[in-house]
């Protein structure tokens, strides 16, 4: 079996005071062994949340919808118990966030907090085994002295430092899934290319799948096999790293790619996304979008677009790949290879 | 350049300094022996990692930090020796756009409050009609609609907030903008619409601006000039299609290498410089050259002597021992 991960109508609400925020709505995507997805979109749009729910961590007033699925290895994990979840979370799948300053404990050494992990899922394994196991790990996440690193406290260490412990924490008991949520937002660009090369190097090496999720397209490019674009809670468009960047065909992603500024250029005019993001406590009625893009039909707002596959697993979800659609003035590829589901 | 000798100086910084007591006989340099001059109607980048002393340089250009030592100059006027009546134009002449679009607005006050007060403070408007037309004026200006004046502040977006903090510096008709990592807390998708602003008003009304931040690519997009920065000290000076075809200090080779560029096949092939280790303190830094610990070109003399900007071609400056005349012919070499 070659596919790890197998995310079917993710459905995630928050019920608050103000109502229910609907911040994810119907995702599904798949993550076959050894493959790095990248889930991009601009804060809000729940790519934290499908992440979340994935390693069960979805608290009150948070609800995973009942009819979702989350298969890993064939297995549903929506329907888990509060202990299958413990045996999961850490030894199947780990997980390293944005901001590893909070995310390690402050009071604790570095050493105790990776041994921590193996304590609960590989018991049988002696002090000694242990402790040579968190040496290995930080030796391979690039820390040259990882037997003084593990007597230190998280802040002794500087941010790439930090992250690079977090991403052994998270890899010492080899896990299949590697979860990463904006791993270098908080870094400088230069720690930023240590920490990416450091996971590009890891992969290789510990045979694991990657999800990576973060708004820096940049990033993307240079690590992602297949990646998944999320706008208010649902998937505009999905397809490989080549696909996506070379032959976005979602007015979404087209102007996200276009709106960066390119190092490499000279000149460049950037495409700006009008507007922001719509309130989840009542979304649109028709696409997500259709306030914010500048080719919105009648159809837009009142009905919701199916999915049009483009082959090679490019999926989008957008009324102009309909060959009714007026496509007059569209700047990006539409309707390429058209057949609709 | 002939052209730049007729062009008028904005801001001129000379050897400026900028050192923080912390402990007894020790001290911070946070920005170290740092100049250079900004022409009117440019746009100049300062970018550099975190720490690197690049936002206590800008503050320090603009008079909001005392100095410890060197010069600086705005259009002729010293701006750290200044007399109670000029230092008032010159903060009108001065404003700056700040990072954090929640911290920097104040949330007691209207949204025309906000925009208004520098009008009144410096008595722009004759009457309250034109002070109102004025607003209204300048909220549009910035993509805003004259109805948002009447609201709070908390119930706009970040880059909403954005708009009105750039609202707010341009209602005393600025000259000079300071505009301090304008766009890193915003989303991705809100960036481009504050860039596309920043250049548009720029353009418009003739504004040079100090643009800081720390994402290059941004920074290369904006500005005419950009300067690099590392652990206080400018490590180079360039025209910024000059800096990117052409760089010449080893970190900014690195620092260039690290930004990802959202093109698979290009980011793929293209070969990296990664940077081993992190920034060493400022508080005791390397001698010599203070990225002598992580250059991969360091020689001896990097670990003793520190080096001095040069001119390398017409233009474009840069701080490093490769480029003396005796070490030239040995880089070559290495190369």
């Amino acid at each position: 079996m070659k596919t790890l991960l197998q995310v079917k109508e993710l459905a995630v609400s928050y019920f608050t005071y103000a109502g229910e925020v609907q911040a994810v709505r119907g995702v599904s995507f798949d993550v076959e062994k050894n493959q790095t997805v990248a889930i991009v979109g601009e804060s809000g749009c729940g790519k934290t949340v499908t992440a979340k729910s994935i390693m069960g961590l979805i608290k009150k007033p948070g609800i995973v919808d009942e009819n979702s699925q989350i298969l890993f290895q064939g297995e549903n994990l929506v329907r888990y118990t509060k202990k299958q979840w413990n045996n999961f979370c850490g030894k199947e799948c780990g997980m390293i966030f944005q901001d590893a300053l909070v995310s390690l404990n402050p009071t604790m050494k570095v050493g105790k907090q990776i041994i921590e992990n193996l304590d609960n899922h590989e018991p049988s394994l002696s002090k000694e085994e242990k402790k040579a196991r968190a040496v290995e790990i930080l030796k391979l996440a690039g820390i040259a002295d990882a037997e003084q690193c593990l007597e230190k406290y998280p802040h002794e260490l500087s941010g790439g430092m930090r992250q690079r412990v977090m991403i052994g924490m998270a890899l010492v008991t080899n896990p299949k899934l590697l979860i990463a949520d904006e791993p270098t937002t908080a870094l400088d660009v230069t720690i930023q290319a240590q920490i990416m090369e450091l996971l590009k190097d890891l992969q290789n090496k510990l045979h694991m799948s990657i999800i990576l999720i973060t708004h820096d397209l940049g990033v993307v490019a240079d690590i992602a096999d297949f990646i998944v674009v999320m706008y208010a809670g649902k998937i505009v468009e999905r397809g490989s790293c080549r696909e996506i960047f070379y032959h976005a065909s979602h007015p979404y992603t087209w102007a996200l790619l276009k709106s960066v500024p390119r190092i490499d250029y000279n000149g460049q005019t950037l495409v700006t996304i009008e507007g922001s993001i719509p309130d989840m406590t009542n979304p649109p009625k028709g696409c997500a979008f259709c306030k914010r893009c500048p080719y919105a039909m009648h159809i837009c707002k009142e009905h919701e677009p199916s999915k049009w596959d483009l082959g090679d697993g490019h999926e989008v979800s957008c009324w102009l790949m309909d060959e009714r659609a007026d496509r007059e003035g569209v700047p990006f590829e539409t309707g390429r290879r058209v057949g609709n589901e | 350049m002939s052209d730049t000798i007729r062009k008028q100086a904005e801001l001129e910084v000379k050897n400026l300094k900028k050192y923080y007591k912390i402990a007894k006989g020790k001290s911070l340099k946070a920005v170290d022996d740092v100049s250079f001059t900004i022409y009117q109607g440019e746009t100049m980048g300062i970018v550099g990692e975190s720490g690197c002393g690049k936002t206590t340089c800008g503050k320090t250009c603009i008079g909001i930090l005392p100095k410890s030592g060197g010069e600086v100059y705005f259009r002729g006027k010293d701006v750290h020796a200044m007399s109670r009546k000029e230092k008032f134009i010159f903060t009108k002449d001065v404003q700056m756009i700040f990072q954090d679009p929640y911290a920097s607005l104040d949330p007691h006050q209207k949204v025309y409050d906000i925009i208004a007060e520098g009008i009144q403070i410096h008595k722009l408007a004759k009457d309250k009609n034109e002070e109102q037309k004025r607003v209204f004026e300048l909220l549009e200006m910035v993509g805003l609609t004259a109805e948002h004046a009447s609201r709070n502040v908390h119930e706009f977006s970040g880059g909403q907030r954005q708009r009105i903090g750039i609202a707010r510096a341009l209602s005393v008709n600025p000259k000079f903008l300071f505009c301090d990592e304008p766009i890193s807390a915003l989303d991705v998708s809100i960036q481009a619409q504050i860039v596309n602003l920043l250049m548009k008003l720029q353009k418009e009304q003739g504004l040079t601006m100090l643009f800081i931040a720390h994402d290059l690519s941004v920074v290369k997009h904006i500005s005419d000039k950009i300067g690099v920065m590392y652990l206080g000290k400018m490590v180079e000076l360039s025209d910024s299609s000059q800096l990117y075809s052409n760089p010449l200090h080893p970190y900014t080779k690195a620092l260039l290498t690290a930004v990802p560029i959202a093109d698979p096949d290009i980011s793929r092939k293209r070969q990296r410089i990664i940077l081993e280790g992190d920034v060493p303190s400022p508080v005791n830094p390397p001698a010599g050259c203070r990225f002598s610990g992580r250059c991969k070109n360091c020689m001896e003399i990097c670990k003793k002597e520190e080096p001095k900007m040069r001119e390398v071609a017409e233009g474009h400056w840069t701080a490093c021992h490769l480029y003396d005349s005796k070490n030239e012919e040995v880089y070559q070499h290495e190369v």
